[in-house]
Formats: C-alpha cells, structure tokens, sequence
C-alpha cells in the first residue's frame, strides 16, 4: 500500500527552477497519469519521487513518513524506465533476479516470483536470452517484469511506450491496465500522449511549465477543464479556444458575426474566451443562419466521422466532427453553430474557467 | 584493326587489385616489417654464437635447445621472471582498481572540483617522470623503499593513472546513466553498481588499459636500473642485460632468454587482443 503526499515541491537545476511549488494528494492503489507537453517537468517529477534526484524544496511523505533523504535503493519504489535499462550483460532471468536478490529473499521465492511474473508477461521461453537479442516489445515487458518482481508498493513508469510501434502500443496499453488492476498497488504512469492518459488513468496531473494545471478523473478532465491549457490539451482534435466579445447574451466573433448562447457566466468581464470541441460544433451552408461565418479549409474523412476544418473571420482554424459524409469543397462559405450548453467560458485575462 | 590502347584503357594497379587488394598489400608488408625482428630472435635462441654471425637468417636446428637448458638452470632468469611478474601484476592490479574508482567517480558524480581533478591526471600525461629521477631518487631514498619492489610499482602505478583515467572516464560517459538508476531502484548501493553493473560493462576499456600498460612497465629498463641493484630483485630487462659481458656475449642465450620473457606478454595480447578490438571499436557502431 502507497498513499503519496507532495507539498511544495520545488527542484531546481542551478538557477534554473524547473518546478515551482508542486501540491498532490496520490491514494492508495490509484492509477496516476502525469500528462504535459515535453519539458512541463513531469519526468522530473517522477525521478524526485524515485529518489533518484533531490527535492530542492517542499516535502515529499509516502504512507505519512518523509521521504526526502531516504535513498531511492531505500524507498521500496520500482521503476520503469523509458529506455528500459535492461542490464545489458545479464540474461533476462538475471535482470528480474538483480532487484530481488538484493533484497534477501531465499531462493525458491526468488525462482517462484521470477516464474509468476514470466508467465504473466509470456516470457517464459526468453528467460535464457539476453536484452540485445530481444524486440522491442520483449524488452518492454522484460522492464515491468523486473519491476514487478519485487511487489513495490509504487510502481513509476516513465513513458514506457514510447519507443514502440502503434500497433504494439494500444496492446501494451491494455496490459499495463492489467496490471495495475492485478497486483492491488499505486501506480504513477509518465507520458505526453493524452489518448494514453485518458485511457489509463484514474486520475490524470495535467502539468505545464513546472506547475499542475489540473488534478482530476478523466471525466473531470474533459468536461470541465479548469483553464484553456487543459481544455486545449485533452481532446483531439483540441478544442477550439475563440476570443469573443460579450454584448447582453450575443457573443460576438471579430470578422464573423456573432451568436447568442443561454447559460452565459455571470461575470462582468466583456472579453472571453469561448471553447467549443469538435463534437459540439455544427455546420451549415445556409448563410442567413445565425452562427459564426468562416470558409471551409479542408476535409478529412475517417470513415465513421468526418473532421471538417474552418477558418472564421479572425483567423482561428476550428474543426468541426460531423457523422455524416459531407463533402464541402475548400473555400465554400460556411456558418458554425455552438451547440448550447456545451460550451465552456474562460477569462480572457486568466486563462480560467468561469462557471456557467 | 589495330587496337590502339589509350591511357584509360590500360588498367591501373588500382584497378586491377581493387581497394581491397591494396589495403591487404599494405598489411601483408606490415606484418612481414612487424614479424621479421620477432622471427629472427626466435630462430636466434636456437643457434649458437657462430651460427648467428654466419647465417642470421637460416633456421636453426630446433632441436638444439641447449640455450634454453643454459638459460633455465645457470642464470637467475626464473628469478627475474617472477620478479617481473610481482611488479607489473601488482602495478595492473592498483592502476586498474584505482584508476577505474577515479574514473568512475569524475564520470557520474557531480562534485565541485571534479573537472581539476580529471585536468591534474591527464595533466601527468604531459610529464616526462624520467626527468624527476633525481629527486624521485632521493625520495625513495627518503621513503627506505630503495632496493625494493615497492618502490618501482609506486612509479609504475603513477605513469600508468593518467592514461587509464583518461579512458576509461571517457568510457564510462558513453554508457546510458539510467542503467544505474535502474540498478539504484533495484535497491544496489553505489559499491554493488560498481561491482556489478559497471565492472562487466567497461571490461572493453579495462582491457584497453590493461595491455597499454602492461606493455612499457613488463619492458622497463630505465627505473629497476636506478632503483634495484640486488641481483635477485632485478626485473627481466634488467636481468637479461647481465647475460652481455664486457668482452663477450653469448648471443644465443641472450636471445633465448628475450624468447622466453617476450613470450608471456604475447601470449596475454593474443589471448585478449578480441576483446582489445571490440573495446577500441567500441562506440563507432551502435
């Protein structure tokens, strides 16, 4: 069992702060997703939970007891690392045996972990082979199995799928999820891929520049995102962001016209930001429509969906997820229409939500 | 019809053995320029005196073995022998075990000072040490270590540090850090990552170092002649120099005996020249 507090973790490289004050509350056998952009500090997150750099400021308690100075050997932690680090001498049982020998288990419990976790992995008949003469997939599964050999009461993954192909990620994915559910621990889960986030995570961190912009279920996450980062960053395609003026309950679009929404803030501010997802968009051909005017861009047709894109009147690109096959030449004047209470407001000024 | 032969009809020397043939040329020479002096002391060290004057180059009767015999049971060369080897094993053994800690150390850990430290070993590349064999000398003297061993695997030891920490931290830095961060997750200390992750992974470059040094310090003439005059510590270039009198010299079992103490050094090079070649090679292909 794993229960995490960070408060006011701060880490810095010589004068350059690269996480500025990180506040988490992580329960017990939670599934944690850190999700950012590259250089958000989100890696550097995790190894200051490995131990494996040092936390510059704040505190950092696992099951209440302070973790700071405890050697990452110490701290009961596996981890996963992105390129694996398999020991490139060792055959594979010997990797998995490394971690577990070290900890002065007997031998028959040290040969039955190593063959629970092998036939968990299917890397029964590789046991024998060395890292180099393994795929990329097997040298992955390899990793977690070194990992889970030692039942850690956390398990840390540092974007373990990024170096293998799509077809074998969405597998991995799956059985990583697996996982999580079968050995009962916390697990914090690194990537920049939101599809693995929302897929995995009980609950995704949404870090930018050093800070958490939000902490909360995927659900949470989607539906009300808390500033334009996040809205922008979960979803694909993102989420249109338009800078509307606010006249009564008309918002209008510089260059498009304007549209009247129920359920407007109630706040004084003029300025807003509008967000609106693909799926919440329509679109029409009949100009006299009332909706923000724009030209076609291009099409993309998925087969079940069909991704339109506009350009309005001041220039932001907008796309736009119909189920029906439309086809709409490029240039073709369009009229787009929000459909009520979908969408989300945002300061202009803070970047924040503003409740509807 | 006359076939007029232009310039670039006629095939080049190039053209005719190609890239390859040249280069094997070229190494075939090599050896031959290379292995000639080597022939030439093994076929020595089984002739006699007369026979190196008149045919130097002929083979010899190989089943004369009497310089062998002579070397074996009436000189101090099995002294010498073991001599030689207590110093330059116990100078490889210290050079390798510090030089790699050091090595080590200046690679991975960041430490105020650890850039000067690197700067002052390669800095004693630079030093020609024969030059301080005055007070080298005195100090020995100074120490009580003159007339022993110690004094000449303390020198052997400081010559042969730059060199193996100058590679073996350029070694070192070329492998992944996350491999120890792994082995730290594992829950090894700093000394068992050492032992058991690094060692087996920089063996390429210990080899390296190893031969680099054990190469001058087996063949060093310069510091057992100023340090060591009792005879039964004399090293085997040392020692085999007493095999030349004042007036005469049995040739045939000088000879022998360079046989006899270039062989192990041989037989060490050939037993570990794959690794040598996969540790110089090491880090041009992925």
């Amino acid at each position: 069992m794993a229960q995490l507090t960070l408060s006011g973790i701060k880490k810095g490289f010589g004068p350059v702060e690269v996480l500025h004050g990180i506040d988490l509350e992580i329960k017990d056998k939670e599934f944690i997703v850190f999700v950012g952009p590259s250089g958000c500090g989100k890696s550097t997150l995790l190894r200051l939970i490995a131990g494996l750099d040092t936390i510059s400021a704040g505190e950092f308690r696992m099951n209440g007891r302070r973790m700071n100075e405890i050697a990452p050997s110490r701290r009961g932690i596996a981890m996963v690392f992105q390129s694996y680090a398999l020991y490139p001498h060792m055959d594979v049982y010997e990797n998995m045996a490394f971690g577990v020998r070290l900890m002065g288990l007997d031998k028959a419990e040290i040969e039955r972990r190593i063959a629970d976790a092998a036939q968990m992995l299917r890397l029964g008949e590789l046991l024998k082979r060395k890292p180099r003469e393994l795929s990329g997939g097997q040298r992955q599964r390899v990793a977690i199995g070194r990992a889970l050999v030692r039942k850690p009461q956390l398990l840390l993954l540092d974007e373990p799928l990024s170096n293998l192909d799509a077809a074998l990620r969405s597998d991995v994915r799956l059985e990583i999820a697996k996982l999580h559910r079968d050995i009962q621990g916390t697990t914090i889960y690194v990537t920049h891929d939101q599809v693995e986030a929302m897929t995995l995570a009980d609950r995704i961190v949404v870090m930018n520049n050093g800070r958490v912009e939000q902490f909360g279920s995927p659900r949470e996450l989607y539906e009300r995102p808390a500033n334009t980062f996040v809205a922008a960053f979960i979803g694909s395609p993102r989420m249109a962001l338009l800078d509307v003026e606010r006249q009564g309950n008309r918002l209008g679009l510089p260059g498009s016209g304007s549209l009247s929404l129920t359920r407007l803030p109630q706040i004084d501010e003029r300025e807003l930001v509008l967000g609106v997802r693909p799926d919440s968009l329509t679109i029409t051909t009949d100009l006299a429509a009332e909706g923000f005017k724009g030209s076609v861009i291009y099409t993309e047709y998925l087969g079940d969906n069909t991704f339109i894109y506009v350009r309005l009147g001041n220039g932001t690109l907008v796309s736009i997820r119909t189920a029906d096959a439309v086809e709409l030449a490029p240039d073709t004047p369009v009229v787009v229409q929000v459909l009520p209470d979908a969408a989300h407001y945002f300061s202009r000024s803070t970047r924040e939500r503003l409740a509807a | 019809m006359s076939t007029a032969e232009t310039y670039y009809d006629r095939k080049g020397l190039l053209q005719t053995l190609g890239r390859d043939g040249l280069i094997q040329i070229i190494l075939i020479l090599n050896t031959i320029v290379m292995l000639g002096p080597l022939v030439i002391m093994f076929f020595a060290a089984f002739k006699t005196n007369a026979q190196i004057f008149q045919s130097p180059f002929s083979f010899p009767d190989f089943t004369n073995v009497t310089n062998i015999v002579k070397i074996w049971t009436q000189t101090n060369f099995l002294r010498y022998l073991l001599n030689s080897v207590i110093v330059t094993g116990s100078s490889i053994v210290i050079i390798l075990t510090l030089g790699t800690m050091a090595a080590y150390a200046i690679a991975r850990y960041r430490f105020r000072g650890s850039g000067f430290v690197l700067m002052f070993f390669v800095a004693g590349l630079t030093l020609p040490l024969k030059l301080a064999i005055i007070p080298l000398f005195i100090l020995m003297r100074d120490l009580g270590i003159l007339n022993t061993q110690l004094s000449l695997i303390v020198i052997y030891v400081a010559m042969g540090l730059p060199t193996t920490v100058f590679i073996m931290t350029g070694f070192i830095r070329t492998l992944p850090n996350e491999l120890e961060d792994a082995a730290r997750m594992d829950g090894a200390s700093e000394p068992r990552i050492m032992w058991s992750v690094m060692l087996p992974l920089v063996r390429p470059a210990l080899v390296i170092s190893g031969i680099q040094n054990l190469v001058p310090i087996w063949n060093d003439f310069f510091f057992p002649l100023i340090f060591i005059q009792k005879d039964n510590l004399k090293t085997l270039p040392q020692g085999l120099t007493t095999f030349m009198g004042e007036y005469t010299t049995d040739w045939g079992v000088l000879f022998a005996g360079l046989m006899l103490s270039s062989a192990p050094v041989i037989i060490i090079y050939i037993i570990l020249s794959r690794q040598f070649i996969n540790g110089m090679t090491a880090g041009a292909v992925k």
